[in-house]
């Protein structure tokens, strides 16, 4: 189960995606979640799938990996889909005992489902193409002129490097407290909600209490070289926006040109 | 109860490019009631085999007899496996998390579903076995304990399940001297008095050489040697170069040896000084 979870997960590679300055990619994936909200054409849908489909096979990730993301999700999307389907008004298709399905709420929903998966896929590519510590360089220095405002950004930045960093330690945790539990004949496996919520105490005590030990330790060592924050600190590897950022945000804003064109000139 | 493995084959990850074999075609037995000090080098595959012991992890191929019993065939339930075979893992104290100490023992029996009394029996019962007085401890929080005795309490968790196979991953790891030597001592005194088959796993020899009766060394997720120490730790070389040693007097004995004294294996302290001194007293008598 724990190995399902393949949010903020990367995967190396040496693509043009990959080697993409952390800024534009997030600026870009930020304009292809907007652009995904303007689209009320089913055909707006085609420019998103070419973006997509251009960006998946540039940065060489397989698709496979891109749908694993989606399966902790399909509750929620599956959910969305029924909301949308039975409780929207509108000329009454078919009706399953009390429920009815409009032509307006199929429509509503399948436009739902497809930006709920467009959306997760394309955030996933983000993770899957940018190391957790270029990603969280890019968000500090796109946050660096709201500084002047008072937005901590560097001490939000490395709150996001440490939070990513625990990810695999507090995972790897999880599995080792389970088996010691599950040696003391614990069982997380059968049983009703109610009885499998009591079984998650002996697995979350001792979890919350490691996390706590680890950030006590962490902030200790990180006091003892003297962390200070980010004043004044300069960086090893500068990010520097080059020739295929310019091409990346080119062909960005001709999609999102695209997006526009179908929702407000295209009747 | 023996404990045979028979072609055991473990490999992490497999199919993909962080595909990891950590154990390669093992097999061994294990007696009723024997002492055994499971040894080797971090990633020689220990724990991955003493966690296949009790069924945490499913073996790639081979099979794991306990009491006759194949553990991974479906009719027996996992439960039960786990309850003969207690497993101690590394750094137990983190596992704890009840109110009271003595709930947290209580955790282990009340899964097995025994009675009140019956729990509470097993509680006093394994807390008196790890040198904890019950009525000191039973109520105080856990975590308001000193490491040394938190980790007796763990231990004391596996033990109220009443194993039949006790299975310890560094019990001593991260202890002061003298908490090391008491909580090998309570293990020692625990083999003797309830004749469970005891596996060690640590990485110093030193520790293990005058508890167990066999020990198995394993490199590169095979098994190097399993046999009594005084025969293990001849092999100064090969275990020189799998990354382990062997105590101290072992060396001394060698060196004694190579400057022409007849001295018969050693592997404590004590049994030297008697052997240095009959080899002296030998020698003056001549």
């Amino acid at each position: 189960m724990l190995k399902d979870i393949t949010i903020g997960q990367y995967i190396p590679g040496d693509t043009p995606v990959h080697n993409l300055d952390p800024r534009v990619k997030i600026i870009i994936t930020f304009a292809f979640i907007a652009a995904l909200f303007f689209i009320d054409k089913f055909f707006g849908y085609l420019f998103v799938i070419g973006f997509m489909a251009m960006s998946i096979s540039l940065s060489k990730i397989p698709v496979k990996i891109l749908f694993k993301g989606l399966k902790p999700l399909i509750a929620i999307i599956l959910l969305t889909v029924a909301l949308n389907i039975f409780m929207t008004e509108g000329e009454v298709i078919y009706t399953i005992w009390k429920l009815k399905i409009t032509k307006e709420g199929l429509i509503q929903a399948g436009f739902m489902g497809l930006r709920l998966i467009f959306l997760i896929t394309g955030a996933s590519l983000l993770t899957l193409t940018t190391s957790p510590i270029s990603l969280t360089d890019g968000i500090e220095k796109l946050l660096n002129p709201l500084k002047k405002v008072g937005v901590p950004a560097h001490e939000l930045a490395m709150m996001m490097t440490i939070a990513l960093r625990f990810i695999p330690t507090l995972l790897e945790e999880t599995d080792k407290i389970m088996k010691a539990q599950m040696a003391r004949g614990a069982d997380f496996e059968t049983g009703n909600i109610i009885s499998r919520a009591k079984a998650m105490v002996p697995l979350l005590v001792p979890l919350f209490i490691s996390a706590f030990r680890r950030a006590d330790e962490l902030a200790l060592a990180m006091e003892a070289r003297c962390y200070r924050g980010g004043e004044n600190r300069t960086r090893m590897k500068q990010l520097i926006i080059e020739f295929r950022d310019y091409m990346a945000l080119t062909i960005t804003i001709v999609f999102f040109s695209a997006i526009l064109w179908s929702r407000y000139l295209v009747k | 109860m023996p404990i045979k493995v028979e072609n055991l084959v473990h490999i992490y990850m497999r199919d993909t490019v962080f595909q990891h074999l950590a154990l390669d075609d093992i097999s061994f037995t294990i007696e009723d009631g024997e002492f055994i000090g499971l040894i080797g080098h971090t990633g020689s595959g220990k724990s991955t085999l003493i966690q296949h012991l009790n069924g945490l992890i499913k073996p790639t191929s081979g099979k794991i007899f306990v009491d006759d019993f194949d553990i991974n065939s479906k009719e027996i339930p996992l439960k039960i496996i786990r309850q003969k075979v207690g497993l101690v893992f590394q750094y137990p104290e983190h596992q704890l998390f009840e109110e009271s100490v003595y709930k947290d023992v209580a955790f282990g029996p009340r899964n097995l579903k025994l009675s009140e009394e019956e729990v509470e029996k097993r509680v006093k019962a394994s807390l008196d076995l790890v040198g904890l007085n019950y009525d000191e401890v039973k109520d105080k929080s856990p975590f308001d304990l000193s490491g040394g005795q938190k980790r007796r309490v763990a231990i004391a968790g596996v033990l109220a399940m009443k194993p039949k196979v006790l299975i310890l991953d560094e019990p001593t790891a991260g202890l002061d001297p003298r908490g090391r030597d008491e909580i090998l001592g309570e293990i020692k005194e625990l083999h003797k008095k309830e004749k469970i088959t005891t596996i060690l796993v640590s990485h110093s020899m030193e520790d293990i050489a005058k508890l167990v009766d066999k020990i198995l060394v394993m490199n590169k997720g095979k098994i190097q040697f399993f046999d009594i120490p005084q025969k293990v730790f001849k092999e100064v070389e090969t275990l020189e170069r799998i990354g382990l040693g062997v105590p101290q007097v072992s060396y001394l004995i060698r060196e004694l040896r190579k400057k022409g004294f007849a001295i018969e294996d050693c592997i404590s302290v004590e049994e030297a000084k008697t052997a240095i001194i009959n080899v002296i007293r030998g020698k003056k008598d001549a």
